[in-house]
């Protein structure tokens, strides 16, 4: 039982992470009709926003000492960071937070790489068929991993947890189950809260404001809405935009729980395609609980009970939902009637 | 830029071809070789003499790739006659002199491996068909240990590799032309349980957590023989994949399966992901069946130690070879790689350069580069002065014999740097093993002409 | 080859002549090493396959990087139980990976378009999953599936005594290292070649055509179109698993890795970068990406350094620093920017480049030319 409701709870931090990716895909395929395989990149992005972050933070002034040597023989080195120079406490503070506090980076860089990509490339692909589209961001997404490659390297740089965010919380005393039987970490708590008000955020956005109803219609009709007089194509750049900055606050929040390196997009792309797929293209609240039932499932396969049955089903459980879906309702589980149902 | 080599002379090709169709449809297995008893691939016939370094630069053991590749750059400065000279001046044979291995001078090329047997293959055959090199060594994972010595044996190239740990890479698949100085499961069992019984009682429930392939799988088996010898019972084991980044799913199961001990049977960035998420799921400040939980990573270096940070702290492991050591030769290693590249060397650089300096020294010693008398020389050489004590090059599984490092993550790191400390050093009639333990054939000695 | 009209004997005659003076006019560029073109033979002749889906059908595979292991995996067992000659080896991989490639495309050829991509990608990394935790057994995971003193090679030791090495595979006693590999792959790439000629020029492959132009219209008119796309879709599995075959053969080792669907990514992007479509730019793809891969990967920092120093001393490092970003370690990001670029303006790939450039030069009188090139040569005229 306990075994379980730890494995639900891991289930839901990986589905967060999947709902926020694919949310901003289906956005992208939504409104503009892009198939976009350079989404995983965006997410490699902003985790890199954050290994910039602290870079920055971090930066250090040197002094090498005149007299002393490391036991290895060379002249010590005394480092000390400007942040903490300049800011004193506030310094280690701003340190200590830097993942949190990159989201304040992320955003605007986010926004700014999201738009520029749209009106640089995409835009010239909204009538060129989806093979077209899939290959220029496939190989958009190849040119951003090296870029990041060749300016940051090739390991994974690790990003630490505020120090008051370090352990695991007792989670299942907050159930009134016995003291220690289930325990998870706060910052995948963090991640999972964080996931969940995004998500709320971005549906509150599209439900409430006139901005969001306009790109609704958008999605629904396009041409009748730019029949209205309405300029679309400048709402559905910010939609862009939005996407990338979706993509990159998972990211960001995402590099203290697997440290980011370069190949960070490919590896959530196929997953994130997945979930698309299974929630139904273009569909926003099929992307989410896709997004969650794939995450939850995902974990469930891979306990040694089921495994015990199925082995290796841990491993291939994802796809195998997403071919079952794509064979008995294309149209995935959310999708509309009529929409790339062939 | 790269240029043709021997493989390809056109008289050579008419041979093959000719000597292919005259027996073509006889003997279904047939070797070329012999016809040239001291044509040899890649000899060096020029005035200098290439070496290959084919590490991992990107992928789950990329870390120790970047280290290996600057110990093999200080090793070739070394017998150039360049630097200070590091370990020639302690090693106990004295026939490197600082002018190249038999007057040549010594240029080298460099591959990656990925992390993976294909690519590491791919690049393998790259430098020994592309770049004529003689000999080829580095790698840091026991799968593209194996599968680079096979490719070797093939060609008749000399393999003196990397940090590889497996048991089998010198047991079920050694190979006649693969040499390990690195130590292996088998002994970091051996290194290890003495201190788990002393520290964590008889009476524990391990948990095992192991990568996917041949390393984790003997380092599991040896681990768990050790163990339950003590007297403790494994209660599961559970294989992942290379490079799984996140290993929450594997972790979680572990709170309530009843177990006290987890045992990490991973290196590189996956001991530093799984070390560093088991401590963040709590495990460390955790009790089960009365007892503290404790984890132990049984193969450790300064730089998994490095990635994982505090979470290393009080954790056991075993080393190769630790660069505080106080001996001689370790000092002037430590000191010489320390002044060039301003960090001191992991055991993989370690590893690295002592297998380059002996390679060198077993050409010099053999007065060819002939690899069948370089074999010889290598088998059965016992030396000293290369930082690990007394050490036997052991002629029937080519496995070094030496002393072995009983590691503890330390409390509190005067550096980046100073995150391990020797807690026993375990000497080598301790540390030795039985060579026909984990089977295995040699194969031969002739060299192939590639 | 009285059934083959002028054009396609000359284009088949000079692919030929080209594949098999490879050792010749590829030893300026410092390629011409048995294990890279042995790699661009085998490369050949997987991209001539996809390109038999792709290019006829228009159906894009992200996952053909699957039957290529298949065929690895096979053939190194068959060196492992049976013999290690080469045919049955390669027989037995064509086989097999036809066998995947009926199920897979079966079941994947029920949708088209993006849904068809992503059937594929999903059935390959199942395939690669499963390989590397599961089925450990058969294909040795990430240690990868290799020889053994003890392989059993039945029908090898009814005939000899077990050597005292490991053997290498053959053709008949011929061994198939080194050249004598090449030649063996070029062979087969130029019969392979030809076979995809014909198919192209056949009434099937018309049929393909059809099918990529326009499904649909195919469909309304009655004409059952599945038969025609599952066939081209076990074909070119086909000859990926005989280029799969082919790679143990030249190097009897096969790992998990290359079924990656990073790896059938490469594929595609081999067969876009050459030009989808025609015969021999895939292939022209192919050359390109391995021979980046291997020889202008090896360019390091002071490769460049003599490069650039001919300029004055402030100059050469930040020349230097950018060449340094796209090769070497960066050779990724050049094929990227390469790639993009030919999907935006060329989408023919290199060889449309080529004809582009041809029909400049042979038809500049002719004004009648729409195109935006000739257009702004008139005012020269």
């Amino acid at each position: 039982m306990e075994a379980i409701f730890a494995q639900f709870l891991n289930g839901l931090d990986k589905g967060g992470a999947y709902a926020l990716i694919a949310l901003g895909l289906t956005l992208v395929f939504g409104t503009l009709g892009v198939v976009n395989f350079a989404h995983g990149a965006l997410f490699m992005l902003g985790a890199f926003c954050a290994v910039t972050f602290r870079r920055l933070l971090t930066l250090e002034q040197v002094t090498v000492s005149e007299t002393e040597l490391t036991p290895w023989g060379s002249p010590l080195e005394i480092r000390v960071p400007y942040a903490e120079q300049w800011f004193g406490d506030f310094g280690q503070v701003l340190i200590d937070y830097s993942v949190p506090f990159s989201i304040l980076l992320a955003i605007p860089v986010m926004l700014i790489i999201g738009v520029a990509m749209e009106r640089g490339l995409i835009k010239h692909f909204y009538k060129r068929p989806h093979a077209e589209q899939i290959l220029v961001t496939f190989g958009l997404a190849i040119v951003l991993q090296e870029v990041v490659r060749s300016f940051f390297g090739a390991n994974p740089i690790p990003q630490p947890i505020p120090s008051s965010l370090v352990g695991a919380a007792d989670v299942g005393s907050w159930l009134g189950m016995q003291a220690n039987q289930v325990v998870y970490p706060w910052w995948r708590l963090v991640y999972l809260l964080f996931s969940v008000v995004v998500i709320g955020g971005v549906f509150a956005f599209l439900q409430f404001t006139t901005f969001g109803m306009v790109v609704r219609a958008g999605m629904a009709d396009r041409e009748t809405v730019g029949l209205l007089g309405i300029n679309i194509d400048r709402r559905f750049t910010i939609m862009f935009g939005l996407a990338a900055i979706l993509a990159g606050l998972a990211g960001v929040m995402y590099t203290p729980l697997l440290p980011p390196n370069f190949h960070l997009g490919m590896d959530f792309l196929v997953l994130s395609f997945v979930v698309v797929v299974v929630g139904g293209m273009g569909s926003l609240p099929g992307a989410v609980a896709a997004g969650f039932l794939l995450g939850i499932v995902q974990s469930f396969a891979s306990m040694t009970e089921v495994k015990a049955i199925i082995p290796a089903i841990d491993q291939i459980i994802v796809y195998l939902i997403a071919v079952i879906v794509l064979l008995t309702r294309p149209r995935g589980l959310l999708g509309r009637r009529g929409v790339m149902e062939n | 830029m790269s240029k043709l080599k021997g493989g390809l002379s056109r008289r050579k090709v008419l041979k093959t071809a000719g000597a292919g169709l005259v027996t073509a449809g006889v003997a279904p297995s047939i070797f070329v070789r012999g016809a040239w008893a001291q044509e040899f691939c890649n000899n060096p016939t020029g005035d200098t003499v290439t070496l290959g370094f084919n590490m991992p630069l990107t992928g789950a053991y990329a870390d120790e790739g970047a280290d290996e590749q600057r110990a093999f750059e200080l090793a070739v400065e070394h017998l150039n006659g360049g630097g200070d000279g590091g370990m020639l001046n302690t090693f106990s044979s004295k026939t490197a002199t600082g002018n190249g291995i038999l007057g040549k001078k010594v240029t080298y090329v460099t591959g990656d491996t990925a992390t993976g047997s294909d690519a590491a293959r791919d690049s393998a055959r790259r430098m020994i068909e592309r770049d004529g090199v003689i000999m080829l060594s580095g790698g840091s994972s026991s799968g593209v240990a194996i599968a680079v010595q096979g490719l070797c044996q093939e060609r008749g190239v000399i393999f003196m590799a990397g940090l590889t740990h497996s048991n089998d890479t010198t047991g079920k698949d050694k190979k006649r032309y693969g040499f390990r100085h690195f130590f292996n499961a088998y002994q970091s069992g051996t290194a290890l349980a003495p201190i788990l019984g002393e520290q964590y009682g008889t009476q524990r429930r391990a948990y095992h957590l192991t990568s996917d392939y041949t390393w984790g799988w003997t380092q599991q088996e040896s681990i768990k023989n050790a163990t339950e010898a003590l007297g403790w019972e494994t209660v599961e084991t559970v294989l992942t994949p290379v490079g799984a980044g996140d290993f929450s799913q594997y972790i979680t199961p572990v709170l309530n399966s009843g177990a006290d001990v987890l045992i990490l049977n991973h290196y590189g960035f996956d001991m530093v992901n799984s070390l560093t998420q088991s401590v963040q799921f709590g495990l460390r400040d955790r009790q089960a069946n009365g007892q503290d939980f404790q984890i132990v990573t049984p193969l450790v270096s300064d730089l998994m130690a490095q990635g994982a940070g505090d979470a290393m702290k009080g954790i056991y492991g075993t080393s190769n070879w630790d660069w505080q050591s106080p001996d001689e030769a370790s000092q002037a290693f430590t000191k010489s790689f320390g002044a060039k590249f301003g960090q001191p060397p992991s055991q993989a650089a370690h590893t690295c350069y002592v297998q380059t300096l002996l390679y060198a020294d077993a050409v010099e010693r053999a007065g060819t580069f002939y690899p069948p008398e370089v074999i010889k020389a290598l088998e059965g050489f016992e030396f000293d002065g290369m930082g690990n004590g007394q050490t036997l090059y052991r002629a029937e599984d080519h496995q070094c014999l030496k002393r072995v490092h009983a590691v503890q993550g330390r409390e509190n790191p005067q550096s980046n740097f100073d995150r391990l400390e020797t807690v026993a050093v375990v000497e080598r009639d301790v540390a030795d093993f039985d060579a026909s333990l984990f089977g295995g054939e040699l194969g031969p000695y002739d060299a192939a002409a590639c | 080859m009285f059934f083959m009209n002028r054009r396609d004997i000359l284009v088949f005659a000079g692919f030929t002549i080209l594949v098999l003076t490879m050792p010749i006019w590829l030893t300026p560029t410092g390629a011409a090493y048995p294990a890279l073109m042995q790699t661009f033979a085998i490369y050949g002749i997987m991209v001539i396959g996809f390109n038999i889906l792709f290019g006829l059908t228009g159906y894009l595979s992200f996952g053909h990087a699957a039957f290529l292991g298949v065929g690895s995996y096979t053939a190194v067992w068959s060196f492992k139980l049976l013999t290690m000659n080469a045919i049955p080896a390669l027989l037995f991989a064509v086989l097999l990976s036809g066998v995947f490639a009926v199920v897979i495309g079966y079941v994947s050829l029920r949708r088209s378009g993006i849904y068809f991509s992503i059937l594929t990608l999903a059935f390959a990394q199942m395939c690669y999953s499963l390989a590397y935790s599961v089925l450990t057994p058969i294909t040795n995971g990430e240690t990868s599936l290799q020889l053994t003193l003890q392989d059993p090679r039945v029908i090898d030791l009814a005939f000899t005594e077990r050597g005292s090495g490991l053997p290498v595979p053959n053709l008949f006693g011929l061994p198939m290292t080194g050249l004598t590999g090449f030649y063996f792959c070029a062979v087969i790439l130029v019969l392979a070649f030809f076979l995809a000629q014909r198919i192209t020029n056949s009434p099937f492959g018309m049929t393909l055509k059809g099918i990529k132009s326009n499904q649909n219209r195919m469909d309304y008119t009655g004409f059952n179109t599945r038969p025609y796309t599952l066939a081209a879709f076990v074909i070119s599995g086909m000859y990926a698993g005989l280029a799969g075959g082919l790679l143990a053969v030249t190097d009897p080792l096969a790992g998990a890795e290359r079924m990656q669907w990073t790896a059938s990514g490469e594929i595609v992007l081999m067969t876009i970068l050459g030009g989808a479509g025609t015969l021999f730019g895939p292939v022209i793809g192919a050359w390109l990406v391995k021979y980046a891969e291997n020889i202008f990967s090896a360019f390091n920092e002071s490769v460049l350094h003599n490069f650039f120093s001919f300029l004055p001393d402030g100059m050469e490092e930040p020349f230097v620093w950018v060449a340094a970003l796209f090769v070497g370690e960066g050779w990724h990001l050049t094929l990227g920017l390469l790639f993009m670029i030919v999907v935006i303006f060329l989408p023919g790939g290199i060889m449309e480049g080529v004809r582009r450039i041809g029909t400049l030069f042979r038809r500049r009188p002719d004004t009648s030319d729409g195109s935006a090139v000739s257009a702004k040569q008139q005012p020269a005229e």
